[in-house]
């Protein structure tokens, strides 16, 4: 983009690059997570839900310490990198984007699970009632039912993803072009005492969250209003 | 009955603290009431019958296929041929009026062709059309529930379930509804099991009865006898009443009244014009049939009609519950007579004794050319 220095877009080139496959992934692998753990009746379902939410109370440090165990030589992410003959998944755009998933899961999942349980039986029921089987009851009734959900679930994991620092530094390691974000930039332009590219990028950053905000609230007031 | 035409069901279990154990056989015709006290179990059965609860032992065959049976065979919901109408409608926020009503109805051009029930059929019977294109929270409770009946009947089922369609609504939106119900029994030959705990759906809607209390089934057969059993509930009720089938014989407009005949007798009645053979839902409250030793000199009651007293019971200490057959040899329809206990000895009255039955009031059911 002209005018635009590219150590300054560059990073937000990266950053929706990352939050936009992080939310897609998300969406892909939260929703029949949610969905079970909205109407499972398995004792141990809560254990479950709880493991899913750890990010949300572990200091970033911790959560980035294992994911960069995990990711690196020794663990599975070294494993899979060895797939196409890489050593590592850590320090790669890959492994932030497996890292974000992780650490979003949470507020991706919360919401689609609220949505789901909100429905209710009776929808379901009656969608049996009117020889919909299982699976279609589920793309027809359940899905669109819990639409708010999912698009409130998709916000805030897009979010979240633009807005994590600590697990991305741990990750990543802030490599210009490769895995270095907007988080991460802003802190080093601070570091160098840039701030007026510290400034560009992190007043951005609010007007993105405020646009988000809006758009979310404008949708949920469109969602009401077609209900009655 | 043959297997083929009836409906077969027995639930058995326990849920929570709630005990289970009913079994009935209906014809799998006309409308069969479910009738019973609110908590008697009556929607645990019907959910049962639809696959929506699974109690393990139970059995349900309807029109000899077997929807569940004690050997473990059990049909999950959606694939049992069945309409099923909930307490509130239910229908789905997200899609319109017209997307409801076809959600359940049976896809591709050949299916359609030969389906018995007709989309235009259904919205002109319900008389949804205006509703069509709008969202279901822009309807009224009333318009609501009779979307949720053309939902079900689309699905072109077998059979028919309805909990309590009208519980949940106001008396207008009622009225409203109860001809749209007697005119789907009168054109779809569809069975019917309806829920309900309103006496009065009973008598203008069913054919036979199915009475629950406390989860278990204490009787059940063609509305007519139980309502005239005075060992059930029915016949000792305050609002105690006998629905009979009145076919017309003749229209006298002069005076606005019907001679139906009913089985041992024939009735006079008030009504709108009506035309000779035509058949009408006759009910008579028991506390309007009072009995007299002979024929009454002049009287104001246009309805006094020789019968004989089949029993007798005791409602409480001062009042008596007599069954009567119509007719001189008392073969005919019954009637209730709620007579004081008093006038029972008074008259010296006992099972088989001849009497005169004087009915003050008759009310018919309205016929399919009053509904509109």
């Amino acid at each position: 983009m002209p005018g635009i220095p590219s150590e300054i877009w560059v990073p937000i080139q990266l950053t929706i690059e990352l939050a936009a496959i992080t939310t897609l992934s998300l969406l892909v692998v939260a929703t029949p997570l949610a969905w079970w753990l909205a109407r499972s009746r398995a004792a141990w379902k809560e254990a479950v839900a709880a493991v899913v939410s750890l990010p949300m109370v572990l200091p970033p440090t911790v959560l980035g310490f294992y994911l960069l165990i995990a990711l690196g030589p020794d663990g599975p992410g070294g494993a899979i990198a060895s797939l196409w003959g890489a050593r590592t998944l850590a320090f790669t755009f890959t492994g932030l984007v497996i890292a974000s998933i992780v650490a979003s899961m949470p507020f991706v999942v919360q919401p689609i699970r609220n949505a789901f349980a909100a429905i209710g039986d009776r929808p379901l029921e009656v969608a049996a009632t009117l020889r919909a089987s299982p699976r279609r009851a589920f793309w027809t009734v359940a899905l669109p039912l819990a639409s708010p959900g999912l698009l409130t679930g998709a916000v805030l994991g897009f979010a979240h993803t633009v807005g994590e620092f600590g697990v991305i530094l741990m990750i990543g390691g802030n490599i210009p072009g490769r895995t270095r974000v907007m988080s991460t930039a802003i802190f080093d332009f601070v570091e160098t005492m840039r701030w007026r590219e510290a400034n560009m990028l992190a007043g951005g950053m609010v007007v993105f969250a405020f646009a988000v905000i809006l758009l979310m609230i404008l949708i949920e007031k469109r969602f009401a209003r077609a209900r009655g | 009955m043959s297997e083929g035409e009836t409906i077969r069901a027995a639930f058995k279990g326990k849920l929570g603290s709630f005990s289970l154990d009913a079994a009935f056989v209906a014809p799998a015709k006309g409308v069969t009431a479910l009738f019973g006290p609110s908590g008697c179990g009556k929607t645990t059965v019907l959910r049962c019958i639809a696959g929506l609860q699974r109690l393990p032992d139970g059995l349900c065959v309807v029109g000899g296929d077997v929807w569940q049976d004690p050997n473990g065979a059990f049909l999950p919901t959606f694939r049992r041929p069945l309409g099923y109408v909930f307490q509130e409608a239910s229908l789905f926020a997200h899609l319109s009026v017209r997307r409801n009503l076809m959600f359940g109805a049976p896809r591709g051009e050949g299916e359609a062709a030969k389906g018995k029930i007709a989309f235009d059929e259904v919205v002109e019977l319900l008389g949804i059309k205006a509703l069509l294109d709008r969202a279901p929270g822009r309807l009224s409770g009333g318009e609501r529930q009779r979307v949720a009946i053309g939902r079900a009947l689309l699905t072109e089922p077998k059979l028919l379930l309805m909990d309590e369609p009208l519980s949940a609504l106001d008396r207008t939106s009622k009225d409203e509804i109860l001809p749209f119900l007697e005119r789907l029994r009168d054109r779809l030959s569809l069975p019917i099991i309806y829920i309900t705990h309103a006496i009065a759906e009973v008598e203008r809607l069913a054919d036979q009865i199915v009475l629950m209390e406390k989860g278990r089934v204490i009787g059940s057969g063609p509305l007519e006898e139980l309502q005239s059993d005075p060992t059930l509930p029915l016949a000792i009720a305050r609002d105690a009443a006998v629905t009979l089938d009145g076919l017309i014989e003749a229209y006298d407009g002069r005076y606005g009244l019907v001679t139906l005949s009913v089985r041992g007798g024939s009735l006079v009645a008030p009504s709108a014009a009506a035309s000779a053979g035509e058949h009408r839902r006759v009910r008579v409250i028991a506390g309007d049939v009072s009995l007299a030793l002979g024929p009454p000199g002049l009287s104001s009651i246009l309805n006094v009609l020789p019968a004989r007293v089949a029993s007798a019971n005791a409602v409480d200490a001062n009042e008596v519950v007599a069954v009567i057959a119509l007719g001189p040899d008392g073969t005919g329809a019954r009637l209730l007579s709620r007579l004081t206990r008093r006038s029972w000895e008074a008259l010296g009255l006992a099972e088989g004794a001849s009497v005169y039955a004087q009915v003050k009031a008759v009310a018919l059911a309205p016929g399919r050319g009053e509904l509109g």
